[in-house]
Formats: C-alpha cells, structure tokens, sequence
C-alpha cells in the first residue's frame, strides 16, 4: 500500500470553525474578479469578529463591512469596477465613530505596496523597499510606515530613502480558484492569476474554494501544467464550492453576474432594501443563497 | 464625413490625449477610462505604432479593435501582478482620471474631506503613488470645473513633481507627470515653480473659460495657442474603427468646433 499526501478536503462551515476573532485575513481575487464569496458569506452566518481584513477589494470587503465584521481594514481601493464605488464600504468610511457603523481602523496602501507588502510576508522578511508611497499622503496617513536609506550610492553620489513597506502577515489567507485536486494542488483557468499565491504563502494557513475539485491528473489534462499555480504545500484546506465566487468573475466558468452586482449595490443604498436583500440571499445557507440566486436570475431573464 | 468642421469637442479630446502618447516609443501605454482608450488607440493607429496596449485586463493587444471590442490577435500576457512590474521597470504611461487635481499637479482618487471620516469615499488611492514616482503619468478630466481644479487636494494619490523633490531624489527620478487633458484644454505642470500650466485650449474655448473654470491661479503663457483640430484621417478613424458607436459623446457630449 503506498501512501498518498494528505486529503485537505473541507465544508465551507469546517474552514470558518477555523477562524477565530480578531484575525488577520487576506482574501484574494481582485476587486470583483473571482473572489472566494462561498467563504465570505459563510463568515457572514458565523459569530466571528474584530477582524482585520487584507484586500484589494470588492464585494467582499463591502459584505464583511456592513455586516460589522471588520475592525480594521488593508486595501488599496474597494470597487466593483462597473459600479465604480463600492456602496457598503463607502457608507462605512462616510459613518460617524459613534454610528457602530464605521471602520475602527483603515490602512489604504498603494496597489503595488500592498503586493510588497505580501510579498515580504511571503518570503518572510521585515519589509521590503519601494518607491510607491513617497511623496503621497498614503504615508501622511499612516506614519507607522516608514522609509530606509539604500545603503549603496547612485552613480551620481546620492543615495536613495525608500518606502520600507511592511511585511503584511495573515492569520488565514481564503481563495477562490478553478479547480483543485483534494490535497491543495489549484490551477486557475481563466485570463489572470492575481495575487493568490502571494495570498497563501503570506498566511499561516491556506483555504482554497473551487468551482470544482478533480482528480491530480485532471488538473493538467486540458491547460497547461503554468496554470497550476497553488502547490498543496501552501495550502491547509479545499472546499468545493461551485458558483462560489458569484457573483464576482470565475472566468471561464462563469462572467460577473452584472444584473446582480446591480441589485447588491442599489439594495446597499437603502436600509430596508438592505433588510430585505439580506433577508433574501444571506439568511440561509451556500445551498440557500445558491437557490436565491438562481430564482433571481429566472426573475431577471 | 471627413470634413474638420463637424469635429466635436470629444474627437479633439481624443487627438489631445492622443498627442500625449506620440512621442512615448516603445512602451506600454496604460490608459483608464473611455475617452483616454480612445485616444491610445488613436495613436497607436496614427503617430506612435510602437505602443503596446492591452485590453485593459491581461492581454496585450497585437490589433487595434474599437473600444470594448475583444481584440483579434493577442502579442502578449499582462496580468495584474505583471502590471506592476512594469510600473516599476518604467516603460509605461498611464492616464488616469482625476477626482481633484491641484495647482502643483498632485491628484487625489482616494477621498474627499477628512481621510479619518472622509464626507465621500471614493476609490482609494489605487495605484496613483506608485506610478507617479515609477512612471510617465498623465491625467484626463472629462469635466473641467473648479471642484475637481482645486487650490489644494484633499488626499495626495498622484505625487506632483514638487512634492516628488520634497520626498527626495528616489521619488523625484523618474516622476514624469507629463500631461492634464480636460475638456476645456490642455496642460502640463512645467508652470512656475513646478506649477499646472495651460498649453493649449480646444477650439471655441477662450483662455478666460478655463480661468474661471479653474480653482486656482494657472500658469498663463502669455501666447495660449488653440488645441489642433484631428486630421481628416483620424476623423475616419475615430468615426469608423474605433468609436463608431459614437460612445465618446457620452462623456464629453457632442459640440461642434466653430
């Protein structure tokens, strides 16, 4: 009998039972392109808080917010790109401290610092130094960044003082990919691998949802081992969640659902078209929100 | 169709931004928004073949298909992560949008008001520091108004060439704001003292509208020529291949030049 690595298969419940209050979590995608939204909202049903929530955000920053989730937040930007500005997120930073409704603590980054920042935490160094954020207010408004002196001169003599970005560690690091096999391996199929990688290595441990999980010969039958971006040595835990980024992009699987996006934004707007969204699609289970979603989507054909 | 007296206020926008572009190589040009694909595409078609564009997701584009057209040949990958190695290896010009831009050419995307408790979120500072002192950055602003041409911006996102000296030598290098196209004009930040200066104001807009238009006190050659019109050939191209939707009116409706 010869032995086989580990099966990391979870439920989406089993990887939440791994989260504790208060900690740190990055999620990848990118703004609201293929986020692991089964993962969000499950964190949505649970009684997890004070979170600190590390994103280049979309829909998934905006749930997390509403729903009183996040204690402090990392981003770059929150959009979700044909509705430009993210609706729940923008009455959060817009809300009094007194509101409950509010942000405890932001820390808005470069888009390009914030990738320094994780890939410090990736190869488990202090920082690592950038040009990004000199001169603009993103170190105005956090002055716990600070900047280092190269110690090698420039040709013409001077010596350069760059942005030293913090090593941006997580607790847990929660994707969403194409497929995977049940020990951690993951390719994504669609035009773009963002930052998942990055995601995973920058975190102690590694959740990993798929539209759907195969077989290891699978993985590389129809695209190019390339695609294989996720090793199981990065990861902790796989879930099968299928139409589990919606209704953010799952290319080639599936597009953003735009009528919904929609509908989540103009619902977010209002608060009892917000009750009332939320009573709708975030009330009940994946299976739950799943059916909703399909309904809606007879609704609107 | 060719006729320069039916060009509207949008096709010489696009010629504008397109002029921004001409001279840049062999590099990646990056543009956000509608009015600044146009115009990219308008130069890659006519003065500066060299650009390398992509479909603003993770293709660089070999053709030049209209705006939100999918692209015919594919020359090469950029995703998002390799996006900013390019910001960081230089070969790139973005223009981005601009909520407010400041006299000392600093623009904030990020938030109006208090940082702390912002009166309106926008979208975060994105990737405007990290270009600013990285790359050629040029602005567009489709709305010319006093509200986005301000004194001082709330939140510095782009860096402005005088604060990129302020922050030192490892900012100032390569900070390259190059141009601001609006709908009243065109500008660069070569004014006094590293200020917002007029370089040219479109057809039928006079130096005074863009004055008053603006929030704070532009460099003023003392010969403010006009904006060139778009030649008869990029007419036809704006008209017929990349915009024959005629999507461009949307952001800056149509006028006719006198």
């Amino acid at each position: 009998m010869t032995k086989g690595p580990r099966d990391k298969q979870m439920s989406i419940d089993e990887v939440v039972g791994e989260l504790r209050d208060g900690m740190t979590i990055g999620i990848g995608g990118w703004g609201p392109r293929r986020k692991p939204m089964a993962l969000v909202r499950a964190i949505l049903r649970s009684d997890l808080k004070d979170l600190t929530i590390v994103s280049w955000g979309g829909a998934d920053v905006g749930l997390l917010v509403r729903a009183g989730k996040v204690r402090k937040l990392v981003y770059a930007f929150v959009s979700l790109d044909s509705v430009p500005l993210e609706p729940n997120f923008q009455r959060a930073r817009q809300a009094s401290p007194e509101s409950g409704l509010a942000i405890a603590e932001v820390v808005e980054l470069d888009e390009g610092m914030f990738q320094a920042g994780l890939r410090a935490a990736a190869q488990r160094l202090p920082f690592l130094p950038m040009r990004a954020g000199l001169g603009s207010d993103v170190l105005v408004n956090n002055p716990w960044i600070k900047t280092v002196t190269s110690p090698y001169a420039e040709p013409d003599g001077s010596t350069e003082e760059l942005v030293a970005v913090p090593a941006l560690r997580l607790d847990v690091a929660l994707v969403h990919l194409n497929r995977a096999d049940k020990h951690g391996n993951a390719t994504y199929l669609g035009p773009d691998p963002y930052f998942d990688d990055l995601f995973c290595m920058a975190a102690d441990r590694a959740f990993v949802s798929v539209e759907q999980i195969v077989d290891t010969a699978g993985l590389t039958v129809d695209t190019p081992v390339q695609r294989l971006l996720l090793s199981r040595m990065m990861v902790a835990g796989v879930v099968e969640t299928p139409n589990g980024a919606h209704f953010t992009t799952c290319t080639p699987d599936y597009e953003r659902d735009e009528k919904f996006q929609k509908a989540y934004a103009a619902a977010a707007a209002d608060d009892e078209a917000w009750a009332a969204f939320e009573e709708r699609f975030l009330s009940g289970d994946e299976a739950a929100y799943q059916a909703a979603v399909q309904q809606f989507q007879e609704e609107q054909a | 169709m060719s006729d320069l007296d039916t060009a509207t206020r949008a096709d010489i926008c696009a010629a504008a931004i397109a002029d921004a572009f001409k001279d840049d190589g062999e590099i990646f040009a990056s543009p956000m928004g509608m009015l600044p694909m146009l115009g990219v595409r308008l130069a890659k078609l006519t003065s500066n073949p060299d650009l390398v564009i992509s479909d603003g997701e993770s293709l660089f584009l070999a053709g030049v298909p209209p705006l939100f057209a999918k692209a015919d040949v594919v020359e090469g990958w950029i995703p998002f992560p390799k996006v900013f190695d390019v910001v960081a290896y230089g070969k790139r010009h973005v223009m981005m949008g601009a909520t407010q831009v400041d006299r000392y050419g600093n623009q904030n995307i990020s938030a109006i008001g208090d940082f702390a408790r912002p009166q309106r979120q926008l979208l975060g500072s994105r990737g405007a520091p990290g270009n600013t002192v990285n790359n050629r950055t040029s602005y567009w602003v489709p709305k010319h108004s006093p509200r986005v041409f301000v004194e001082d911006v709330d939140i510095v996102s782009g860096v402005g060439p005088a604060r990129a000296k302020a922050a030192g030598p490892a900012a100032a290098r390569y900070n390259d704001i190059h141009r601001i196209v609006s709908n009243l004009g065109v500008f660069d930040v070569k004014g006094d003292r590293d200020t917002v200066r007029l370089l040219s104001v479109h057809p039928g807009v006079s130096v005074d509208q863009v004055r008053e238009a603006t929030g704070f006190a532009l460099d003023l050659p003392d010969d403010v020529p006009e904006t060139r019109l778009p030649t008869a050939e990029e007419l036809i191209i704006i008209r017929e291949v990349l915009d024959p939707r005629s999507l461009r009116h949307r952001e800056v409706p149509e006028e006719k030049a006198p």
